[in-house]
Parts: structure tokens; sequence; C-alpha cells
């Protein structure tokens, strides 16, 4: 990248917004996802819209990639940045422009922290529902990209049920407003399409949020079991029997070990522990707790507590939320999965990963979001064991094959990214991938915004303006023109 | 799919090339019946499978024909009249519900398949499709998701976009494209049933959809009250909204007839809804009336068929404002609507509201253009889906604001020659 690029950069952002020096680079090299690395050209750090469109400008007028960043706590790559590209980090994007409580919207600049929101409206009795286990890292505007879920979608829904509409800066610099405070704008949703997106479409630089009322009261019921087929059966006659909870969450032993050493939840030393939480008005949850309750022994549940008080219940979610770092009280190191299955499939799936296990000489740590079939299998190694690390990404990805053959997916929540590109085309067929990439040709023609993820092969688009010139990745051998 | 498809096809061949595909007897030449908004189509089609109708779309987009899907035909009057309309692709045959999964609690169903039946089969299992939309006996999935069309219930269980986990579409080009899938939770790749729901079917027939479902309520209990005005109507809807009540659905209706009256639905087990119905008439105060049945949430409905039949024009209306000025904006209407045109509005807690306006033509245009401009004024919308006869100006989308452009991008990736519904959505995509 040519000096003159750099000094037009720094005059947009100044010069404490942008970092080009190697050791400051690093930090950006990686995110959650630790296994890939790259070392950016250069970071960006805006903290305006009319800041991120000047800076996408140069990037398109250059034909220079650009990866946007929020915390960086992706565990799919979605940030990792792309070689020869910039990142443009979101950070000090951090403002709450809004809080208008009347009709429960809260608008937010990207680098707002999930948790923030809900601190924000908290006192009103509101909440942000989306809560992925890093909410008091993770920001808003990398939720958007990754569509992120969390515990509690079972009943409350995803970052796209609670975003109501989006300031968008696209690859041309151009700005586009998505949905908005009121319902069903007129046309596309390409707001729908934009949340899940992993930054591939554009940046989203305002993002207006629903907040939900807290309900009369939170229930937390911890149950016992001898192992994941009876919590399985359990979890499967809560729902057969017409109930919702807001969560339910299991945890299978080698999980439960980890939690232990590491938060002393004070969780029963059992097969399998399940975590099912009710909300709403008293008198409901008093019903169906009670409910929950008996179909927990009918299946074996050996102890069965219900958390006593606000500070039980917070002890009860920590181990639960704790419980990817966890492993490494347990293993040196591990590879988070995260794949999904219809949930009557958990009997059939916990089997086939017991067995694949075994095979692989390596153990896995479970932890699911029961409730909706989605699996987080910890595959637990030794990268200093020659070989080690190889087998448990191979048994890693064996486990999401057994996620799409039981009719599942590949990410219920983390995202495709850089990780799990080369895994979408077991899930979907070529049309089907073709069919994707014309949503992204329509938003980015020249490929620019975080080109290189969620597609085995990006597809270059026909409609490109202006005259022939070779795309980076065209020379770079990655990416062929249709 | 077969190459020599589109080099033969033609605009005179192709009826005798679809009869090669589909059976005869499901190919028809099109009566007056057919025609959509006053656009007569010549052909009929009524494909027999997924294949068979991307078959018949590819040769239709080689032949330069355009292309309406109708599903049960009851919506087929929203959006804009169209620009050209050759064949239409009933999706009647397609009609089979291909799998209730009750243990996970989804389903997958062909585009044709009605909502009434939809909903019989899933309540085999104490099951539903979380979905109240008009004229379930006819309106099929496919129309359905095409037109985003949603009741009372959106409040508590949203939206399609909320419901829908996966969609099975045939491009214009004959291509047949999948995206989401059979569990709810899925972040892999691009989220294509949200961009198709709504779509008013200008960017692929949708062939197949995948539903998440909900449990069939245990009990379900009404409560209403009417009134003083519109004013207080608004202050209880934000009360309620604002309360710990865990309602269903919470309606205004009104009318130049009819005082405001507040309808909230209550869902769940005998012993919570027992403790609702004593908290949600403490809000309510002595005007509560409880127990009312359950026919008030057909209000929605009856916009269409309130009136006498055939006595006046009238045109049916969706708004959207924000939640806590659905009071203004039926406030707006009332003051609208001249002395001698009728009108009468429901309105749920989300915002979303429908509004009949009876009267003559270009009174009724004249109010629906400024309650438009109003609306847009503080980012709500208007969308015209009935129009009375003899007012076709009048855009039925309005404003799509400055994501136009976006949004032509796209169309112009699914189906670049505009094969399907054209000129019939917003910016006359």
């Amino acid at each position: 990248m040519e000096s003159r690029i750099f000094e037009e950069l720094r005059e947009i952002v100044g010069p404490r917004g942008l970092i080009t020096s190697r050791e400051e680079l690093h930090t950006y090299e990686c995110d959650g996802l630790t296994n890939f690395r790259v070392l950016p050209r250069a970071v960006l750090l805006p903290d305006s819209t009319e800041q991120v469109q000047k800076i996408v400008r140069v990037c398109g007028r250059e034909k220079i990639p650009f990866v946007a960043r929020g915390s960086g706590t992706g565990l799919s790559g979605g940030a990792l940045p792309v070689e020869n590209g910039i990142v443009i980090s979101l950070t000090r994007m951090n403002r709450i422009l809004e809080v208008d409580l009347a009709n429960a919207r809260v608008v937010v600049e990207p680098g707002v922290i999930n948790l923030d929101v809900t601190g924000r409206v908290a006192s009103q009795e509101y909440f942000y529902a989306p809560d992925p286990s890093s909410q008091s890292v993770c920001s808003i505007g990398g939720n958007v990209a990754e569509n992120s879920g969390g515990a509690h979608c079972l009943k409350y829904g995803f970052t796209t049920t609670h975003v109501l509409g989006l300031e968008v800066v696209l690859a041309d610099g151009s700005l586009v407003h998505l949905g908005g405070k009121t319902l069903d704008a007129p046309g596309y949703d390409l707001m729908g399409v934009f949340v899940g997106s992993e930054g591939t479409l554009g940046i989203a630089t305002k993002i207006i949020l629903r907040v939900v009322k807290r309900p009369e009261c939170v229930r937390t019921l911890l149950a016992a079991f001898p192992s994941t087929n009876e919590a399985g059966a359990a979890v499967s006659d809560t729902i057969a029997a017409g109930m919702l909870p807001a969560a339910i969450e299991m945890m299978d032993n080698l999980a439960i070990q980890a939690a232990e050493a590491a938060v002393h939840a004070n969780y029963p030393n059992c097969g399998a522990l399940l975590l099912v939480e009710l909300d709403g008005p008293v008198a409901e949850v008093g019903a169906l707790m009670a409910h929950v309750d008996e179909i927990c022994k009918k299946n074996g549940a050996w102890e069965i507590r219900v958390a006593q008080s606000e500070a039980e219940r917070a002890l009860v979610w920590k181990g639960r939320k704790a419980a990817f770092a966890a492993m490494g009280r347990i293993s040196p190191n591990y590879i988070v999965q995260d794949g999904v299955i219809p949930r009557t499939e958990l009997p059939n799936v916990m089997r086939e990963i017991g067995r694949l296990s075994r095979e692989a000489g390596l153990r896995v740590a479970n932890v699911f979001h029961a409730g909706d079939g989605n699996l987080h299998p910890l595959v637990l190694y030794d990268r200093r064991i020659p070989g080690q690390e190889e087998t448990a990404e191979a048994l890693s990805s064996r486990i999401l094959e057994l996620c799409i053959a039981a009719g599942g997916s590949i990410t219920g929540e983390h995202g495709v990214g850089e990780d799990k590109k080369k895994m979408m085309p077991k899930m979907y067929s070529e049309p089907d991938l073709e069919t994707m990439q014309r949503v992204r040709c329509a938003f980015d023609p020249l490929q620019l915004s975080n080109p290189t993820k969620m597609f085995p092969r990006p597809r270059l688009c026909g409609e490109k303006p202006g005259e022939y010139v070779a795309h980076p990745l065209e020379t770079a051998g990655i990416a062929e023109r249709f | 799919m077969d190459a020599s498809v589109s080099a033969k096809a033609t605009a005179n061949t192709f009826e005798a090339d679809v009869r090669e595909i589909v059976k005869a007897k499901y190919v028809r030449a099109a009566v007056a019946s057919d025609a959509v908004a006053g656009v007569q189509p010549r052909l009929v089609v009524e494909p027999g499978s997924e294949q068979e109708l991307a078959k018949v779309l590819k040769l239709a987009d080689a032949a330069g024909l355009a292309v309406i899907p109708r599903g049960g035909g009851t919506k087929l009057e929203w959006g804009n009249r169209p620009a050209r309309a050759n064949v239409i692709l009933s999706m009647g045959r397609l009609n089979r519900v291909i799998e209730h999964a009750w243990a996970d609690l989804t389903v997958s169903v062909e585009a044709g398949c009605t909502i009434g039946k939809l909903q019989e089969t899933l309540a085999r299992h104490g099951q539903r499709l979380a979905l109240d939309v008009l004229w379930p006996e006819r309106a099929t999935v496919g129309g359905v998701l095409s037109t985003n069309d949603s009741g009372a219930l959106r409040l508590r269980f949203g939206s399609l976009r909320d419901l829908v986990i996966g969609v099975t579409l045939a491009l214009a080009d004959g291509t047949v494209a999948s995206s989401g899938g059979r569990v709810v939770k899925n972040v892999a790749g691009y989220d294509l049933p949200k961009l198709v729901t709504g779509a008013l079917g200008t960017l692929g027939v949708i062939t197949r959809a995948f539903f998440r479902l909900h449990p069939l309520p245990k009990e379900t209990r009404t409560v209403s009250c009417v009134t003083t005005d519109v004013r207080e109507a608004q202050r209880l809807v934000t009360a309620i909204q604002n309360s710990k009540l865990a309602h269903s659905a919470l309606q205004i209706c009104c009318g130049g007839e009819m005082q405001p009256r507040i309808d909230v639905l209550f869902e769940g087990t005998e012993a919570g809804l027992t403790a609702q119905m004593e908290q949600v008439r403490v809000i309510m105060g002595a005007s509560a009336i409880p127990e009312v049945g359950g026919d008030v949430w057909n209000a929605r409905q009856e916009i269409w068929s309130a009136g006498k039949q055939g006595a006046t024009e009238f045109a049916a209306v969706k708004f959207a404002s924000l939640p806590a000025q659905i009071g203004e904006a039926i406030e707006t209407i009332a003051k609208l609507s001249s002395a001698k045109s009728r009108w009468s509005v429901v309105a749920q807690a989300t915002g979303i509201g429908w509004v009949r306006l009876e009267g003559a033509v270009s009174a009724i245009e004249s109010a629906l253009r400024e309650f438009r401009a109003e609306l847009e004024r503080s980012r709500g919308s208007l969308v015209i889906a009935r129009r009375p006869v003899g007012m076709a100006e009048l855009d039925a989308w309005g404003n799509a604001g400055d994501s136009l452009g976006l949004m032509r991008a796209v169309k112009r990736q699914f189906d670049p020659q505009a094969t399907l519904n054209a000129g019939r959505f917003v910016g006359g995509i």
C-alpha cells in the first residue's frame, strides 16, 4: 500500500485513528478464533459515520479489501483481516444515541457493548434480550454481523428479532437506511439479510434495537441426571407439554467439572445437568415450574434445585456462561464447536460424538442450548503432543458432519467466517450458494467488504462498472470470475 | 436442467413447450377472472412439482413472458397494477404438508398449501403456526409469505420473518435454491427466507417453506373495554404494554360510528390467566368487559367485509406508526375522512394498523395521500391493500427510502428481465 494512501487515511481519522506499526497491528491479527492470523496493512478507528464512508471510498478507489471489527470476540474468524487489506475498528463509535422507552426502542452505534444496552434501560425494567455468553464485552455491531444468539433466544429470538433498523455504509461509500423505528417498511427486508451477513455486505454504523419489558418473575431450576440421554428426554417432554421456557441449557460431566473448577458454581457432580429457566407472570411460572419439576423427576433427575435468590440464579448462570473459558482448567487447548441438530436427534448425535471421541482418543465436553438443539462440543487436546491438534480439528469437523447428516446446521450462532466456509458446500448445494452470492453482488459488486469469508469460493460479479481490472482475489487465485 | 430448453423457447412456441413439461389438463387459456388488477394474462399453468415449475419459469423468462405466481388468489390485488402479465403460475397442486416434525416443533410445507389445511394438520399434535392471517381457508403459504401478512398474534410471536426458518425458491432463470433449513437456530449463509418474505414474489417463486411452530394454548381469554376517546385508548394500550402482563395480542378497534374499544388476548394456563385477568381489569378500570368471545379477533378481516355489499366503494390500507403514536394515527384518519365518508380502524399495539375508508373515490384518494404524508413524516408508512375502482394513480407502497437503489440491484441479480410480477412492487420493481 502506497504511503500517499496512508496519508489520506490519516487525514480522515486523525493520527490517533490510524495504526500502522507492526507491534500494534498484532492486536488485530485475529479475533476470538486464534488459529487463523493475518496481519492487516493498517487499522483505522473512525469515530463517525462520515469517517467510515470516507475510508470505504478510499478502499473502493484503490481496491483495498476491508474488514469491519467490533470487540473481536467472534469465534469463527469473521473479523480476521484479509491479506493486503485494512481493518476498520468500530470501537470508538460507542455512543447510545437515543432511548425511547415509550416505543421500546434504543438507537446505538456499533461499538456499544451488548450488556450496556440493558444497563441503560434496566432502571425502567427493560432489557435487551439477545445474550451471547460474551455479552459483557461483545459489541452490538458484531452481534448484528453474526446474528448472535445466546441462552435466552429459545423464547426471545436472536439478534435479528431485536434489530428494527440499520444505517449501513455500503462498499461504495454510500449510506442507506434499512428498516426503521416502525415495522414493515415498504420494500425488501434488506435488514433481514444484512443481519448475520458477517460483514460481507457493508458496515452498520447505527442500529435501532427493540428492548423488552422485564417479566414479572424469573425462576431457574437445576436438575441433575445420570446422563445426557435422560436430560434430553426431559427436554423433549417439556417441549411436548407445550411449554416454551426462556432457556434450557445442558452440560455434560466434563463441562460441569470444568465450570466447577473455574467459578465454583456449586453444581452437583452428575452425568448431565439441566438448567431450565421460566419467566413471565408469577402464577403462570409457578404452575409451569411444578410441571417441569415433575417431568425432570419422571426422567430420573436425582437432585432438583430451584434458585432461591437472584444471587443463586446469577451463580447458576455464571457457571454456564463461563463453560468455554473454563476448559482451560482441564485441558491445555480446546476447540469450541457450534452445530445445530433437530432436538430429537440429540441421543443419536451424542452417542456418535462419544464414539468419535473414543476413536480419536480425545475428550469432548458438551455444552448445549438444549431447547433449540444448538450444540457446543468442546474438543480437548494438547498442542504440545505432535499430531494432536490435527486430530482434534478432524474430530471437530466430523462432529459438524454429524449435525448436517442429522438435518441440522454447521453453525447456530458463531457464524461461518473463515473457519467454516469449507463446510458450506456440505450443507448447501452449488445453486444455493450461487443464489446467496447474488445478494452479495447487489450489495458489493467489487467484493471489498470482508471478501474472503462465508463462501468457499467468492463469486466475482458480472456486473462491474468501469473497465476490467483484475480483482486482488483473482490475481491471488482465490476467486474466479463468473 | 436441459440447456436446449432456453434455446428453443420463444413466445410463439411457449404454450407447446409448456405442454411438454406440464400435463395438458393443467395448462389452460386464461379467462377474465384470471386478470390481475385489470391486466389480462394469456395462459394459466399449474405445475405438479418444483422441477416442473422451475422449467416453466425458465421457459417464460427465455421467451420474455411475464409471470404472476398465484396461490389462493386472496391478495392478488395487493401491490401495483402489473406492467405485464402473460402467464399465471398457479401453485394449487404444490399443496402438501411435507413433514410435521412435531417433536422438533417444525414443519415443512409446499407453498400452495392453504394456511387452513396447514393449521389443521399441526393441531393434531397440539401445535400451530402462531400467525393469524387473512382468509386462512384460501390463503396459501406462499402467498402469505410473499405479502408478509400477519395479524394480532404478532405482538407476542413476531411476524413471518420470525417464524420462517427455511425456503426453497425457483428463480426466473430456472435455478432452484434453498436457504435456511429445518432447525430454528441457524446462521449459516444469508437469510434468504427473510429476503423473500414480503417481496411480493418479485425475486423468485417460493415453492417450499420451513416454519418454527408453537404449542396451541391450553386456555385463552379475551378482555375488552370501551373507552371515551382515542387518547384514552392509546393511554390504556401504553399502560398494558408497560405492565408485566404476558398478553398475546392487544388491539384498538374504532370507527366513525364506533367508540374506541380495546381487546386483550391472554393465552396460557388456567392459573396464570385468572391472575392476569385481574391485573388487566385494574388497569382498565370499571369499563372492562371480561370474557368476551374470540370474535373480536376477526376485526382485521372485517375491514374488507364490514360495509354493505356493493353499497359504496372502499379502500383497505395497512399503516405502520410508532407504537406510542397509534392514537395520533387514528385521529389523523378521523380528521381526514369527510363527513360523508365512513371509516374504521383496527390497530395493533405493535404500531401496525388497518383502515377501511368508504365514500367517493376522489375523497378516499386525497385522504390516503395526506395520511401517507403524515405517517412518512414520522418515519411510518402506508401500503394500499385494496383500492377502489377508479383510483389507479396512487402508488401502493409509498416512499421506499434511500435503499431503493439497492433493492433494484437485488432485483436485477435475481430476476434481471423482470419476469416475475413486473412493476408491482416498490419503485416500479
